[in-house]
C-alpha cells in the first residue's frame, strides 16, 4: 500500500537539552487506523506537533502525500487536520461559527452542506447555533474534531482522544472513529490506553523515551508476542505434577485444582494435543478449560521493561 | 497567497469587536469626549490659543492620536495574546497560511478598528469645538500609517506577552506615557530647550506633530522627518515581526 505520511529521521531536542524524538522513522498507509502507544512524555504530542506545523523539526523530514511539510507546507497541511489532546476551543463564538472558521482558515470554499454532514456525522446539528462555552466537555471534544474535518482532511490525528473522558463517552468516541474510518480517512491516534488501541487500530506503533520501538499490525503483534495461557480445572486436586508430565511447561495452582500451561501462539505446535493426552495417560480428568490471551498492555509492559 | 484564510481571520476579529462593542467602541471614545469636553469646551477658553489654534481645537489631533495609539496597540495586542492563552492557536499555526498572511489578518483587523475608532472621535469632536483640516489626504494617510505601525507593535508585544500583566504593561507604562509627553496637550515649543531635546526622542512627538500639521498647517517638527519617522518605526515593527515567525519565538518550540 501507498504510504500518504513518511516520517524519516525525525529528531526533535528542546531547547531546554530534552531530546524528545531520537530518529523516528514511520510510514502510514492511507486509510488506517493507526494507533502510536507510548507512556507519558514518550514523544507522541511531539511527533505529531511536528508532523502538524506545532514544533521546528531538529533533523530529519516528514512529507504528507508527497509533500514535505516544510518546503511545501501549503499542501502537506491541507491534507491534515488536527484535534489536540486539550479542550482548546473559542468560548463566546457558536459551533457553526467556530467551524466555518476551520474551514476558511484552510482556505476552503464556504460549502454548508459538507458541514452539516460532518456536524450530523458527530450528533453536533442540533448544538450548531449553541455557544461552545454551553457545552459539556464530551461536546466540546466533538467540536474539536468537527472543527479539523471542516476542510476535508485526508488525514486526521487525534491527541489522546479520551484522556480525561469518562468510560461511556470513550465508547462513544472509538464509535465516532469507526464512523470517520469508513469515509476513507486515515486516522492516526495517540494514547496510552492500552485497550484503545486493541479496539479501534489496524496497527500499532509504540514509542517510549523518543523513540519507535516496534510497528506491527495489531492481530501479528497480538499473535506474535502474545502468550497464550491454558487453564486446566480438574475434578481432584493434585498435591504435585506428575512425572510424566515433566515435558510441558506447566504450573500448579487454585490449591491444586488448576493446572496453567503457557504457550506461543506464534509456534507451528502448540502442543495442546500432546499435553491432554499425556494428562489423560496420568489419569488427570478436568472437568473445564479455558484460555487467555495477553493483551497489549502486557505486551506493551513487557517491551518496555526489555528497553530498560 | 490564502486570500481567505486572510479573510477568515479579518472577519473574526472584527466580529470580536462587534460583540464586545461597548468595550472596543464606545468607551474609548466616551474617555476621549471627556476630554474635548473638560479641556476643550470648559477649560479651554481660559487657555491662549497656540499658533493661533484655539486651544479646544488644538488638542484634538493629539487626542485623536493618543486613542489611535492605545486602542491599536492593546486592540492587536489582544487579538493575539487570547488565542495563545486559550490554547486555539494552534489551530493558526496548523493551517496552510504563511506568516505574513497572519499578521495581515491580525494586525489588518486591529488597524481597522482603530481607525473606525478614531474617525468616531473626530465626529464627535465636531460637536465641542470647531476643527479644520487643511490637508485632509494626509490626514487619513498619518491615520492609516499610525493605525497599523502600532497595531504592529500590538501584536510583537502579544506574542511576546506570556501573562496578562505583561499584556497591560507596555500599553499602560510605555505608551500611555509617551503619548501624553508627545505634545497631545501642548506644543513642544513650550518646553524648556533642554526638554524640547529630550522629547525628541519620543517617537509620538512626531506623529502628534505630523498629524496636527494636517489639521492646521502648524507643526513642531517638519513634516518630512514626521513622515519618515513614521516609517522608521514602521520598518522597525515589520523587522520585528518577521524575526519572530522566522525564529518561531514565542509560537514555536
Amino acid at each position: 500500500m501507498q504510504p500518504i505520511l513518511n516520517v524519516s529521521g525525525l529528531s526533535k531536542t528542546y531547547d531546554s537539552g530534552f531530546q524528545a524524538l531520537k530518529q523516528v522513522d514511520l510510514a502510514i498507509n492511507k486509510g488506517e487506523v493507526f494507533a502510536l502507544l507510548g507512556p507519558n512524555g514518550a514523544g507522541k504530542t511531539t511527533l505529531i506537533s511536528i508532523i502538524c506545523g506545532l514544533v521546528n523539526p531538529s533533523a530529519g523530514s516528514v512529507s504528507v502525500d508527497g509533500h514535505d511539510i516544510l518546503k511545501d507546507y501549503r499542501a502537506a497541511r491541507g491534507l491534515i487536520g488536527l484535534v489536540p489532546q486539550e479542550l482548546t476551543t473559542d468560548a463566546f463564538v457558536t459551533v457553526w461559527q467556530t467551524i466555518s472558521f476551520s474551514r476558511g482558515l484552510f482556505g476552503k470554499r464556504k460549502n454548508p452542506e459538507y458541514l452539516e454532514k460532518v456536524l450530523k456525522d458527530l450528533s453536533l446539528w442540533d448544538k450548531k447555533d449553541a455557544m461552545i462555552m454551553t457545552l459539556s466537555g464530551g461536546m466540546k471534544r466533538r467540536v474539536l474534531i468537527a472543527k479539523a474535518l471542516a476542510h476535508e482532511p485526508q488525514i486526521l490525528f487525534l491527541d489522546e482522544p479520551t484522556a480525561g473522558v469518562d468510560v461511556e463517552l470513550r465508547r462513544d468516541m472509538w464509535e465516532v472513529v469507526r464512523v470517520l474510518q469508513q469515509t476513507g480517512v486515515t486516522i492516526i491516534l495517540t494514547t496510552h490506553y492500552i485497550e484503545e488501541a486493541e479496539e479501534m487500530a489496524d496497527r500499532v506503533g509504540v514509542i517510549s523515551k523518543g523513540e519507535i520501538i516496534l510497528v506491527e499490525e495489531k492481530a501479528e503483534l497480538m499473535r506474535k508476542l502474545g502468550r497464550k495461557e491454558l487453564t486446566l480445572h480438574l475434578h481432584e486436586p493434585l498435591d504435585s505434577l506428575p512425572a510424566s508430565l515433566n515435558g510441558h511447561d506447566l504450573e500448579l495452582g487454585g490449591e491444586g485444582y488448576e493446572i496453567v500451561y503457557h504457550y506461543d501462539t506464534q509456534g507451528e505446535r502448540t502442543g495442546i494435543t500432546s499435553l491432554l493426552q499425556d494428562l489423560g495417560d496420568a489419569g488427570i480428568r478436568f472437568r473445564d478449560l479455558q484460555t487467555k490471551q495477553s493483551s497489549l498492555e502486557e505486551i506493551f509492559v513487557s517491551l518496555v521493561r526489555e528497553r530498560k | 497567497m490564502n486570500l481567505r484564510a486572510i479573510q477568515t481571520i479579518y472577519l473574526f476579529e472584527m466580529d470580536r469587536m462587534r460583540r464586545t462593542v461597548a468595550q472596543s467602541v464606545i468607551s474609548p471614545v466616551l474617555s476621549t469626549a471627556l476630554y474635548f469636553i473638560v479641556f476643550g469646551s470648559a477649560i479651554g477658553s481660559r487657555i491662549e490659543e497656540i499658533d493661533g489654534v484655539a486651544y479646544g481645537a488644538f488638542i484634538v489631533p493629539g487626542l485623536m492620536m493618543m486613542t489611535l495609539l492605545m486602542q491599536s496597540v492593546s486592540n492587536a495586542a489582544f487579538g493575539i495574546y487570547f488565542p495563545r492563552f486559550v490554547g486555539t492557536v494552534y489551530e493558526i499555526l496548523s493551517a496552510p497560511i504563511s506568516a505574513m498572511e497572519i499578521v495581515i489578518g491580525y494586525v489588518g483587523a486591529a488597524a481597522t478598528k482603530s481607525l473606525i475608532i478614531g474617525l468616531i472621535i473626530l465626529a464627535t469632536a465636531h460637536f465641542f469645538v470647531d476643527i479644520e483640516i487643511r490637508h485632509p489626504v494626509w490626514m487619513l494617510a498619518f491615520l492609516i500609517l499610525t493605525s497599523v505601525t502600532f497595531s504592529l507593535l500590538g501584536f510583537i508585544i502579544g506574542i511576546w506577552a506570556d501573562n496578562f500583566e505583561k499584556l497591560q504593561l507596555v500599553p499602560l507604562l510605555v505608551v500611555t506615557p509617551l503619548a501624553f509627553l508627545g505634545g497631545s496637550f501642548y506644543s513642544i515649543k513650550m518646553l524648556p530647550e533642554f526638554w524640547q531635546t529630550v522629547t525628541l526622542f519620543n517617537p509620538v512627538v512626531y506623529l502628534i506633530s505630523g498629524f496636527r500639521w494636517s489639521f492646521y498647517g502648524q507643526a513642531d517638527v517638519a513634516i518630512t522627518v514626521s513622515l519618515s519617522m513614521t516609517f522608521v518605526f514602521l520598518v522597525i515593527c515589520l523587522a520585528v515581526v518577521w524575526w519572530i515567525f522566522r525564529t518561531g519565538y514565542r509560537l514555536k518550540p
